[in-house]
Formats: C-alpha cells, sequence, structure tokens
C-alpha cells in the first residue's frame, strides 16, 4: 500500500467511467425483478445485500419462470462461487481483524477487483475499496430507480422484458468467454439446459449445467 | 415469508459468505490450481444455460417464439460492442415490436 496518497480517490476515479453504466445495469435489474414480480423493496434489498449483478439475474429468471426457491438460490450462490477463489486473492492486501475483512470483502465485485489489480498481478486495497464504494452506490441506486420506474411502466411482456433477459445473460456470457476452455463449459452448460427443459422443474436444468464447470480441471 | 424474499436472503447470505469466505479464514493462501480452473469455468457454462433457458424455455418444454426474433438482434448488437443497455433496449423492442405486428 505505496504509491498515490489517496488510492481511494484514485480507486474511485478508475470506477466513475463505468458508474453510469452500473447504474443502468441496476435499473435494468430493478425493472427485469419487477417484470419477474418481485417487489421494489426486494430488489433493493437484494443489491445491497448481494452486490453482484449475473446471480440477481439468475435467481429472479429462475423465479419468473416459477422455479422453487430452491432452484433459484441455488443457481444463484452457484454463480457467485467465483467470488471465493476472487476473494482469496485479495485477501492478503485487506486489513485488520476477521469483521474488517468480511465487511472490506463485500466491495468486491468483478469490476472493483479488476480495476485494483497491478500490472505485476498483486492488489491495491485502496483502489478496491475506493472503486467499490462508488460501484456499490450506483448498483444500489439504479436498482431503486428501476424497480420504482418499473412499476410505472405496466405488463412487462407486452414490453418483450422476457427476451432482455436472455439478451442479457448472452451480452454477459460473451464477457466470460476468453478462453477455448470457456467456449467448451459454455457449449456443454446450454447443451445440458438445452435437453432438460422439457423434463424438469424450471431452474433444474440451470443447476445440472453446472456440469460444464468441470472441464476447468487442469492436470497437474 | 414470501418464496421471493426467501430467495433475496438466501442468494444474499449465500454471497456475502462467498466473498468472505478468502478474506477471513484464508488469509494469503490461494486455491489449488485444479480447483481454480473448476470454479473459473462455472460463470460461462451457468450463463450459457439462463440464456438457454430464457430464450427457448417454458413450462417443461421448448417454446420458440418472438423471443428469437429479439435475441437474433441483441447478437447483432453485441457484435457492435454496443453498451449494455442498448443490448437489453433492442432486444425487448423488437420482440416488443414483433408481438405486436404477429398479433
Amino acid at each position: 500500500m505505496t504509491g498515490s496518497p489517496s488510492p481511494y480517490r484514485a480507486g474511485a476515479r478508475r470506477a466513475a467511467t463505468i458508474a453510469p453504466a452500473v447504474f443502468v445495469f441496476g435499473a435494468s435489474f430493478g425493472l427485469l425483478a419487477h417484470s419477474a414480480g418481485m417487489g421494489a423493496l426486494a430488489s433493493v434489498v437484494m443489491s445491497a445485500t448481494t452486490f453482484a449483478g449475473s446471480a440477481q439475474f439468475a435467481a429472479v429468471s429462475v423465479l419468473s419462470a416459477a422455479g422453487s426457491v430452491g432452484a433459484a438460490a441455488t443457481a444463484a450462490v452457484l454463480l457467485n462461487a467465483r467470488y471465493v477463489p476472487i476473494g482469496i486473492s485479495v485477501a492478503s492486501v485487506l486489513r485488520g481483524g476477521p469483521l474488517r475483512r468480511f465487511v472490506e470483502a463485500q466491495l468486491v465485485v468483478d469490476e472493483s477487483w479488476a480495476f485494483s489489480r497491478r500490472r505485476d498481478g498483486s492488489f491495491d486495497r485502496g483502489l478496491l475499496i475506493g472503486a467499490g464504494l462508488v460501484l456499490y452506490t450506483c448498483w444500489v441506486l439504479g436498482t431503486a430507480a428501476g424497480a420504482i420506474g418499473g412499476e410505472a411502466l405496466g405488463d412487462p411482456d407486452s414490453l418483450g422484458l422476457d427476451a432482455a433477459f436472455a439478451a442479457l445473460f448472452l451480452a454477459l456470457l460473451v464477457l466470460q468467454i476468453t478462453s477455448r476452455r470457456a467456449v467448451v463449459a459454455a457449449l456443454v452448460g446450454g447443451t445440458i439446459a438445452f435437453v432438460l427443459v422439457p423434463f424438469t422443474a424450471p431452474g433444474i436444468p440451470i443447476i445440472a449445467a453446472t456440469a460444464g464447470c468441470l472441464v476447468g480441471w487442469r492436470k497437474r | 415469508m414470501s418464496s421471493t424474499w426467501l430467495v433475496v436472503l438466501i442468494v444474499g447470505a449465500g454471497t456475502v459468505v462467498c466473498k468472505a469466505a478468502g478474506p477471513v479464514l484464508l488469509g494469503g493462501r490461494t486455491l489449488p490450481p485444479q480447483l481454480a480452473g473448476i470454479v473459473d469455468m462455472l460463470a460461462p457454462a451457468l450463463l450459457a444455460a439462463l440464456v438457454v433457458t430464457q430464450a427457448v424455455g417454458g413450462d417443461r418444454k421448448l417454446v420458440f417464439d418472438e423471443r428469437l426474433f429479439g435475441i437474433a438482434a441483441a447478437i447483432v448488437a453485441i457484435r457492435l460492442r454496443a453498451p449494455l443497455l442498448v443490448i437489453i433496449a433492442v432486444a425487448a423492442g423488437v420482440t416488443a415490436f414483433v408481438r405486436l405486428i404477429g398479433a
């Protein structure tokens, strides 16, 4: 933790470049959550506690397909399982006792993590926290704006919002395709889901599709 | 408690635990590379499944409807590197339009 006198501010400045996008993304979550029948307060509470876009969209999409609580929650938590290794990667730069580390770790999202990564692969705590705070604020406020706006908009299906979910996940998927292995994982996951949809309750195909992650096994 | 709030609660708690696990429990150690590789592939596998279920999923059946026009338009938007909101808006707008003229 050396370098610029205010790494927090530097992190916040980096995050500001994508802050409008995060706000709008939060608004689209609020809107789609509304279209899935979730109340405004529930969607804002979810953004404030979960603070991870794709998992929140996943949970809401399973719920909107009349999936069970277990299926919705499992799909979302599995999507966030990546935060275990991500959290481990920044563990050594966070400070203080367990409680403080616990709180600081909540500011880790894909973007704040990426912003805080130095060229040498190590991480900067100030950048992480500064960026995380800006992104968190935009995400929660955006969700509130979308949820309240959604209540004013009316029938979601006539607006085509059901297709918006698929488009969103597709856009998020493209960002994750960074290797040939990821392509295979996506193909396996997508195929499993396609085959299972006619035979299982909503949500189950998504959970079964996690088997696609096994292509990530690396030999020593 | 409604099922919506139950999901909010479970997902929130699960995510908080996932994020905090490393910093609180493990300090500076890292995951074994085999395990890290598998966790890395969770997101692409799950997101692909979500695309499929949202695009053609119905109540225990595959449904091919107006959504596919919206998704095709979204693919074009993604290829043009449009911002996320534009991608979502294009998908919704095209689907709504096809539904309108088809009805």
